[in-house]
């Protein structure tokens, strides 16, 4: 069983990265009855006492949790730190995890990756080879952060780049949330896209995500609901936004939006932690989904969004959430698969699903998906027995898909507008050791990869010709 | 003669687990003792308190399916695996051949031939060793070739037989061309004859004849198991002189893989149908020769849909070279074929339908290129069952779509990275 080690940095990543704690708490609360540290668990908690370990139950009484995340902390400002260390979720961090800082990083991203990012490198190298220590075998890294402000673009990127330093042989899974375009940070396109230059460059896979999308899906699920078509009972408080049956009670804004992000990384890892008929380990998944190195980009989309009270599921309903799952309203960020090219697909479905659903459902949706020519058969199947709490059933499909390009070059032109006009560019100048280039080298970094997917696009609908074969010496 | 397995990576140890339940069952029935025995020295040897322990080795570089596959075993409580006759990593080999034939097949490579050794030693006399892997991962396709590399070296006089398990053609993993030309390849070399069983015939299969409505992969496993079971359980053969032959893997491949340049087989098993309705079906053994011949001809992997209009030209003993050219489009030229019956009534069956020359390649004689197997014990409940193993043109058509599409995928340039 690997481990793998989830590193939060700054506000955002830090409260879904509480999220992705309590949901993975009961997650695993609700496979293992018995509360007895167990292989599955040891991915992403390490035990403290081996004769005593017990997970806290939701109707049961609260009792002491005896196991340890494998997590790294990290924020400039202590206010989410310290919420997180007061609220339930204390006991299942150890204060050497955490690294805080007073002031933040006031929404610059070079006071994050360049004056923090120095500061604090030993600290932070010291904190993450500890985590790595504990572990028997680490396979992948989680950085959580958002890209639109100081810390968790700045100082998360710079994490990053330590991480590839130190650990170049362990996988680096980067979860992103992009800023969406009505952001109130007034720089996030700058941090956004100076920090885009060190994903690209560092990163194994992106998981980018927006805040927009996240909302979307929000607002449809509680409508659902809410309303719902007659004869038919919408289960309420869905367990993809709720957080109910984990340990903090009432829930919090942006609650609903960061659970979704934390069961996306569970269902990541789900085929790694639980057992199933087709495995599908972490590693598999930059081997299969990334042809280039830099083009890792991969767009994920969960369904479905909701259960319903009706618990047999007829095969129709299945098949729905296959169709969802390559649906623009499902995806985590704005785009639409369907209508661009995919260069690769992951479908990592959990619970009762069998391989001829699997199959049956690729063969009827392939022919509306357009593939790369040179990988028409791009996909990349994952069957994990055990279904996440509270439906039967569940899929998580990663594209690597040319639909992230309209993302990017909304990014790039939103910093366009601001770097014509030079604003708010001495704020980040100021900083030691930053400098005009990085930004005219972050901006040449996002055009190229723009142009990448660019080419690839223009292959699309276009038949290509098969290359010729070798040829056998008679 | 006893045959060693090795389980390698996920599908290895699923479908070795089924196939060794199969063969306990099948052994265990009671009827004939001398087949019961025979199977069981074949594919078992008994604990201390008596119990069957499989003569496997399971080998995979994550730990959760070699757990699985031997707590299930346990379960059955007829047979288990050998409590340490497996080897596990914690990581598993990301679906790259590379790492598992470069990486973790030298790292371990000790530990794991060690484990071979033991179970060869447990055997009073070796029949053959048989790796079992999918092609499409990492371990199985990777690691499998490299142990398969390795047990040649050990063991140059043995017969190694590799049972592969392709993947759907409409993608299992993406870079699963790219994993099964490597193995492939690489295995021509190494293995005595490679038996090969398509994910996409199995899964028509349990759809179209099983009339299974969700397919599991365990459902696949065990069609796949099925099979296998009915080449491997004990069988009479023109050179084993009324007992049942102690040569099984040497047989199949003097019998099969007449030239080094052709090893590749496939197996077709009839009847095949849902088990409520076996009991109340009749067979008969012209019909089924009938209907398996035509599955042959037609390349037909199933019993349905089979096109009855390709036919095979008549042939002029002296005009050999002009029919080659006659054959029709639809037409599958067989180099050797092996018909193994088992069932009721057996002795009478007359097989002549096989043996017209006109079904083979004209450069071996009817005697090398047709061999036939009997077994009067009936097969995993079917009263008579016929199982062909051919050595044909059959897999051709995969096989070429495989190799373009890895040639496709590595011409434009990519992936190559992560090797």
């Amino acid at each position: 069983m690997t481990q793998s080690v989830v590193v939060q940095v700054g506000q955002c990543g830090n409260q879904v990265g509480c999220r992705f704690w309590d949901l993975a708490l009961r997650e695993h609360a609700h496979v293992n009855k018995k509360g007895v540290y167990d292989e599955a668990l040891s991915s992403f908690f390490r035990n403290v006492d081996s004769r005593r370990t017990t997970i806290r139950v939701a109707s049961q009484p609260l009792k002491r949790i005896f196991c340890y995340t494998q997590a790294v902390l990290v924020d400039m400002e202590e206010g989410v730190v310290n919420e997180i260390l007061q609220g339930p979720l204390r006991e299942v961090f150890d204060s050497t995890q955490l690294l805080t800082d007073v002031s933040g990083s006031g929404n610059n991203w070079a006071v994050g990756h360049l004056t923090y990012g120095s500061a604090y490198r030993e600290q932070i190298v010291d904190k993450l080879r500890r985590a790595a220590e504990h572990c028997d075998c680490l396979q992948c890294f989680f950085l959580i952060h958002s890209m639109g402000g100081g810390t968790g673009s700045g100082l998360g990127t710079r994490v990053l780049s330590l991480l590839e330093e130190e650990f170049p042989d362990v996988c680096r899974i980067v979860t992103s949330i992009y800023p969406s375009a009505e952001d109130d940070v007034i720089t996030s396109p700058y941090n956004s896209v100076l920090a885009m230059r060190e994903l690209t460059e560092h990163a194994d896979c992106v998981l980018p995500v927006d805040n927009q999308s996240l909302v979307d899906i929000v607002n449809k699920i509680k409508h659902m609901s809410q309303g719902g078509k007659p004869g038919s009972v919408i289960k309420r408080d869905s367990a993809i936004i709720s957080g109910q049956g984990g340990l903090s009670g009432a829930e919090k804004p942006f609650d609903a939006m960061n659970n979704i992000v934390a069961n996306l990384l569970l269902n990541i890892t789900s085929s790694a932690r639980f057992e199933g008929s087709l495995n599908m380990d972490l590693n598999e998944i930059a081997m299969n989904l990334v042809p280039f190195p830099r083009l890792h980009y991969l767009v994920p989309s969960l369904t479905p969004l909701y259960t319903l009270a009706d618990v047999n599921v007829p095969t129709r309903r299945l098949d729905q959430m296959f169709s969802d799952a390559f649906s623009k309203d499902h995806q985590l960020i704005r785009a639409d698969p369907k209508h661009s090219l995919y260069l690769a697909c992951a479908l990592m479905v959990r619970g009762n699903v069998q391989v001829s659903d699997l199959r049956r459902n690729i063969e009827r949706l392939k022919p509306s998906l357009p593939f790369v020519s040179w990988s028409q058969e791009g996909w990349k199947t994952g069957l994990c027995s055990v279904p996440p709490v509270g439906h039967s059933h569940s899929l998580l499909a990663l594209a690597n898909n040319t639909c992230v390009k309209p993302t990017f070059i909304d990014l790039r032109d939103r910093f366009n507008k601001l770097y014509r006009k030079k604003a708010h560019l001495h704020h980040y100048l100021h900083v030691e050791g930053m400098e005009q280039s990085c930004f005219t080298d972050a901006m040449a970094s996002l055009s190229s990869l723009i142009e990448e997917y660019h080419h690839l696009d223009a292959t699309k609908g276009r038949l290509m010709p098969d290359a010729p074969r070798l040829t056998i010496a008679t | 003669m006893s045959v060693v397995t090795v389980q390698l990576g996920q599908c290895g140890n699923q479908v070795g687990q089924e196939l060794f339940d199969i063969i306990c069952s099948d052994a265990q029935e009671g009827q004939r003792k001398a087949y019961s025995e025979s199977s069981r020295e074949r594919f078992f040897h008994q604990s201390a308190q008596g119990d069957l322990v499989a003569r496997a080795v399971l080998i995979d570089m994550e730990p959760k399916v070699i757990n699985h596959s031997m707590t299930k075993a346990a379960m059955s409580g007829r047979w288990t695996y050998g409590h340490t006759s497996h080897f596990g990593q914690k990581q598993g080999s990301g679906n790259n051949w590379a790492n598992g034939y470069c990486v973790h097949g030298p790292r371990h490579r000790e530990a794991m031939e060690e484990l071979v050794r033991r179970e060869v030693e447990r055997c009073d006399r070796l029949a053959g060793i048989m790796a079992m892997m999918s092609v499409a991962g990492g371990t199985g396709s990777g690691v499998g070739t490299y142990v398969t590399q390795c047990l040649r070296d050990i063991y140059p006089n043995s017969f190694i037989l590799n049972h592969l398990t392709w993947p759907y053609g409409t993608g299992e993993v993406i870079v699963q061309n790219y994993n099964s030309v490597l193995t492939l390849a690489h295995l021509y070399r190494l293995s005595d004859a490679i038996l090969v069983h398509e994910n996409d015939t199995v899964h028509k299969i349990c759809s179209q004849l099983l009339n299974i409505k969700h397919i599991s992969f365990s459902d696949i496993n065990r069609v796949i198991a099925h099979q296998l079971g009915s080449v491997l359980q004990p069988a009479l053969t023109p050179d084993s002189h009324g007992v049942y032959s102690r040569n099984p893997l040497g047989e199949l491949v003097s019998s099969l893989a007449c030239h080094p340049e052709y090893k590749l087989l496939s197996v077709c098993t009839i009847p095949q149908m849902a088990s409520a309705s076996i009991a109340y079906s009749t067979f008969s053994w012209p019909g089924l020769l009938k209907h398996l011949r035509q599955m042959l001809i037609s390349n037909t992997k199933m019993e349905e849909g089979i096109d009855w209009q390709v036919r095979p030209p008549s042939v002029h003993p002296a005009a050999a070279e002009r029919t080659r050219s006659l054959k029709g489009p639809g037409f599958n030229t067989s180099l050797a074929n092996l018909l193994i019956l088992r069932g009721k009534d057996v002795y009478s069956t007359e097989t002549d339908g096989f043996q017209d020359p006109a079904l083979y390649t004209s450069w071996l004689s009817l005697k090398e290129a047709f061999n036939l197997w009997k077994s009067p014990v009936p097969f995993n409940k079917y009263e008579k069952s016929a199982t062909l193993v051919s050595n044909s043109q059959a897999l051709l058509r995969p096989l070429d779509n495989m190799v373009g599409k890895a040639w496709n995928m590595f011409a434009s340039r990519k992936t190559k990275h992560k090797g």
